[in-house]
């Protein structure tokens, strides 16, 4: 089968050339190498998606993010599918390789705007695979998740445990057989035994993780800084190797905040799992619902009208500013200073005034629908909109001079956490944390979506790659954010809210009373869900953190077959030690303030 | 008899209420500084219980005395209870030698102002010992910033209040402020003032110099394991040395009681409440420097500008004859 090219219809974008640009660069080059035959699967319109033998994986992907021009410089996510209980896998042509597990990696090039996906099939008799760590050193985490949450194993991985279950746990949960609800089970209970091995099962043991006890000068202090800890932002837990206050070495550990979102979605319909996503990145409320919902919208090939576009991005613009206002209280907070946080989350409070008139609810609206929004935007939103986006400028103006002119918030940020571009990229950095590098690339601009293309902004960089550029790039951003809302106020299309096509959820009422087939049509999309055809999809957004996407699976069924969520955040941690090392505890907190997550974003 | 009596009352009655309203203002002061703090962030601070929320101090002594008594069984105990007290214990101490007023004082030493520098170094024992006896990391961490930063402020502490010894011509802080009839020191003292107050914010851990509790960083820093009353001795010792050092800067700098029209005790009152605000408005404004900052600007900004302040003062007492 690989080996056998086939045709793969693109949607017609911008963002078509980037793509058939790359597969002519593939085909030439693997007419001369043999180790780079592939197969395109040809049913996938969001992205080219290559199958690979497992054999030539580290060959085919070293040479795509070295070897081809304009190269695939970013791993932007690794992932598993669990393909045993697949019924529509494509046929004839189209017929996917025979699989049991299918390992999937998204790169990603910045010069060429695109993504791509690679594909390894795998026999349930064995589940192996070279570990690409020595490529991606963003891997390590990934492949820890994929061999956690389905029993893959990567070979040559340089710590293969588990990361977001406890190291006790049985089985691995995103595989079909496993359960999904405690329910299916028998009832649980803490027997003190039980209790003890648990927490035996949390000890950091230095060893585990290749570090010495002692040097040559000085006994080395382990401090276990979380995962209850008042600036770690949540349950994260970071073991540090100290002597005196000096960072030797750092291992974060995350997991805490798990709640098998991914799996919930195999059993939500389509439609009721969109306020499980609000719950990703808490922070982020509707900004969670784009990316899915643009998934399924291609997926189903539903076009939203422009006016359900526009206050989308609206309202994505408002979250970012509400995610970016928490963001520089608790970074002046984390710093010891201690009012600024309580003047953002008024303003926050201000601005949640201003969602609560348009949605109904504050933090996780739920507002997005498959195929438009929930409602038509309320008489009067103008008003509110506009009295907001007048008055926050000056509060900002403000906050410069507390915050970030602030002379010893500049000693304590400037220089600290140095990153630059190309250890960015390296682990799979996204969103603010990778402009503060100087690069300006924001996927708005280079492929836009949701019609980001009608709108002015700027993308603002800044070339310190430390805490305090990380900072800066996202009070710059919230300026950015205020000009799109002001262009949505002054621009909104008049239109509907909310597609005709039969897949919107829930669909329209208005023809139900009439005919037959519409009635049933609702009735159906509002008792079972809608049926998504069959096929799979993945739609990335820059959502407040870095880049966010749902890649989904739909097997012609009433919920997903599998819904992969890549967020931001979980790179982003997996970045601590190499921010940290040689700096003191002070340092890591500022650090650890400058990066923004959220642990839901993180463990999902 | 009757003179001895009276004076032996008159003694006692002094050294009660001076301690006393010590401790009350300064429970006074968690309230005060709650409501100031949230003046100055837009937000109501406690208004709930009692009159403008004044019985919450009432409502949260009760909470303390009535919460358990509790020692972790890693503590070293005997060290552990012993901690807290003695902050209590030196920072009230520190008091007596304080004039308030011509006729409100516990005691006038000659070396009145090395007492106070005595007692105030004795205090950092209580949060490096109880660092250590609590067997935590944060707390051990806490208790080597704070042996570091005590000692390396203190030595600049005293340094800056020379000056004021040298114009004064004395250790007794009843003559430094008689001294100060014609004009406050203040004036030719503006720099030992400034460095005065960085170290009474340094001695008595306040932001932005509160490293050893840091709660961002160390949780609670040399108090996590603290609770109940034992915390709260913490607690009231902090206020009371903000209430001390507020108390000697209007003493040697601000002409303590003297000043027209009011009563003494009155302009002495005013003159530390607004030490006080200044204290809290300062934690409401500032973020807090890295620990290698903090010891940096000691001994190389401070110490040296303390060193020249002395040496300035007394080249020109010397050219003055």
């Amino acid at each position: 089968m690989i080996g056998v090219r086939a045709k793969s219809r693109f949607p017609a974008s911008a963002y078509r050339d980037a793509a058939v640009a790359f597969m002519q660069d593939l085909a030439r080059e693997s007419d001369t190498r043999p180790e780079l035959a592939y197969w395109l699967q040809p049913d996938t319109p969001d992205m080219p998606t290559l199958w690979i033998g497992e054999a030539q994986l580290l060959e085919f992907l070293r040479w795509l993010k070295h070897g081809i021009n304009r190269p695939f410089a970013m791993l932007y996510d690794l992932s598993a599918i669990d393909e045993r209980m697949r019924l529509v896998r494509g046929e004839r042509e189209a017929a996917q390789p025979a699989s049991d597990f299918t390992v999937v990696y998204h790169l990603l090039s910045f010069e060429r705007d695109l993504f791509i996906r690679v594909k390894v099939p795998l026999s349930e008799s064995d589940l192996r695979l070279p570990s690409i760590t020595p490529l991606w050193p963003a891997a390590n985490w990934y492949e820890r998740e994929v061999w956690d949450l389905f029993g893959i194993d990567f070979a040559g991985h340089p710590h293969l445990t588990r990361i977001m279950m406890p190291q006790t746990w049985q089985g691995h949960p995103l595989r079909k057989d496993h359960h999904a609800r405690a329910t299916e089970v028998d009832p649980f209970s803490l027997s003190p035994h039980k209790q003890q091995v648990e927490q035996e099962a949390l000890r950091f043991r230095p060893e585990d993780w290749g570090m010495a006890r002692a040097s040559e000068e000085s006994e080395f202090l382990f401090l276990n800084l979380g995962p209850n800890h008042p600036s770690v932002h949540g349950v994260f837990r970071v073991a540090l190797q100290l002597d005196g206050e000096r960072i030797v070495d750092a291992v974060p550990d995350i997991g805490y905040h798990h709640r098998g979102a991914e799996k919930m979605a195999e059993r939500q319909a389509w439609h009721s799992y969109l306020p499980y996503t609000d719950r990703i990145d808490y922070l982020g409320g509707v900004m969670n619902n784009l990316p899915y919902v643009l998934a399924l919208e291609q997926l189903a090939g539903i076009d939203v009208p422009e006016r359900a576009q526009t206050v989308r991005i609206m309202l994505c613009e408002f979250f970012r500013i509400a995610s970016h206002l928490v963001f520089y209280g608790t970074f002046a907070q984390d710093l010891g200073q201690m009012s600024p946080v309580f003047y953002m989350f008024e303003d926050r409070e201000k601005l949640f005034g201003v969602i609560e008139a348009i949605t109904g609810g504050r933090m996780h609206p739920s507002w997005f629908r498959i195929g438009g929004l929930a409602q038509d935007l309320p008489n009067g939103w103008e008003q509110r909109v506009r009295a907001f986006i007048d008055y926050l400028p000056a509060r900002l103006q403000e906050y410069e001079g507390m915050v970030l002119r602030n002379a010893i918030v500049r000693k304590r940020c400037r220089g600290i956490g140095v990153y630059d571009t190309a250890a960015a990229l390296e682990w799979g950095v996204t969103g603010p944390g990778l402009r503060a590098t100087g690069l300006a690339w924001d996927l708005r601009k280079r492929r836009p979506y949701s019609g980001y293309e009608n709108f002015e902004f700027d993308i603002p960089a800044f070339d310190g790659g430390d805490s305090y550029d990380r900072c800066r790039v996202r009070v710059e951003e919230m300026h950015q954010s205020l000009r799109i809302i002001r262009q949505c106020l002054q621009h909104m299309p008049a239109g509907d809210y909310k597609s005709d096509h039969p897949l919107t959820t829930p669909p329209r009422k208005a023809r139900t009373m009439e005919d037959i087939e519409t009635l049933i049509q609702h009735f159906l999309n509002n008792s079972w869900g809608p049926v998504m055809p069959a096929g799979e999809c993945c739609v990335p957004v820059e959502a407040t953190k870095g880049l966010n996407s749902y890649q989904i699976i739909s097997d012609g069924n009433t919920t997903a077959y599998r819904n992969r969520i890549r967020t931001p955040s979980f790179p982003h941690l997996q970045m601590i030690p190499q921010m940290c090392r040689d700096l003191s505890v002070s340092d890591l907190i500022a650090i650890i303030a400058s990066i923004d997550f959220v642990m839901a974003d993180v463990d999902r | 008899m009757n003179t001895g009596h009276a004076d032996i009352a008159m003694t006692l009655l002094n050294i009660f209420g001076v301690l006393t309203t010590a401790v009350l203002l300064t429970a006074l002061l968690t309230w005060g500084e709650r409501r100031l703090l949230g003046f100055w962030q837009d937000r109501p601070g406690p208004n709930r219980v009692g009159p403008f929320g004044l019985m919450q101090v009432v409502a949260d002594m009760i909470k303390l005395f009535f919460k358990e008594d509790f020692i972790p069984r890693f503590a070293d105990a005997p060290v552990f209870l012993l901690a807290p007290t003695i902050v209590m214990a030196t920072t009230l101490l520190a008091f007596v030698v304080v004039p308030f007023s011509p006729a409100v004082g516990v005691i006038d030493m000659h070396i009145g102002l090395l007492f106070f520098l005595a007692m105030s170094a004795l205090a950092v024992y209580s949060v490096v010992l109880g660092a250590y006896a609590s067997g935590n990391k944060y707390a051990l961490l806490g208790g080597l910033r704070a042996a570091a930063q005590t000692v390396s402020y203190e030595v600049f502490m005293g340094l800056s209040l020379m000056g004021v010894v040298m114009l004064a011509g004395s250790f007794d802080l009843r003559s430094i402020v008689m001294a100060q009839e014609n004009g406050w020191f203040l004036l030719p003292q503006m720099l030992g003032c400034a460095i005065f107050l960085v170290a009474g914010i340094a001695e008595s851990h306040r932001l932005p110099l509160d490293l050893p509790e840091a709660e961002h960083e160390l949780t609670a820093g040399f108090h996590t394991e603290y609770s109940g009353m034992k915390f709260g001795l913490f607690f009231v010792g902090e206020y009371l040395s903000i209430l001390l050092i507020s108390a000697l800067v209007t003493t040697l700098f601000l002409g303590g009681w003297l000043g027209p029209w009011l009563p003494p005790l009155v302009w002495f009152a005013l003159k530390t409440f607004a030490l006080v605000c200044l204290f809290i408005l300062l934690r409401a404004a500032l973020p807090r420097p890295r620990y290698d900052q903090l010891m940096a600007f000691g001994w190389k900004v401070m110490l040296p500008l303390a060193l020249l302040n002395l040496v300035v003062t007394g080249s020109v007492l010397i050219w003055r004859g």
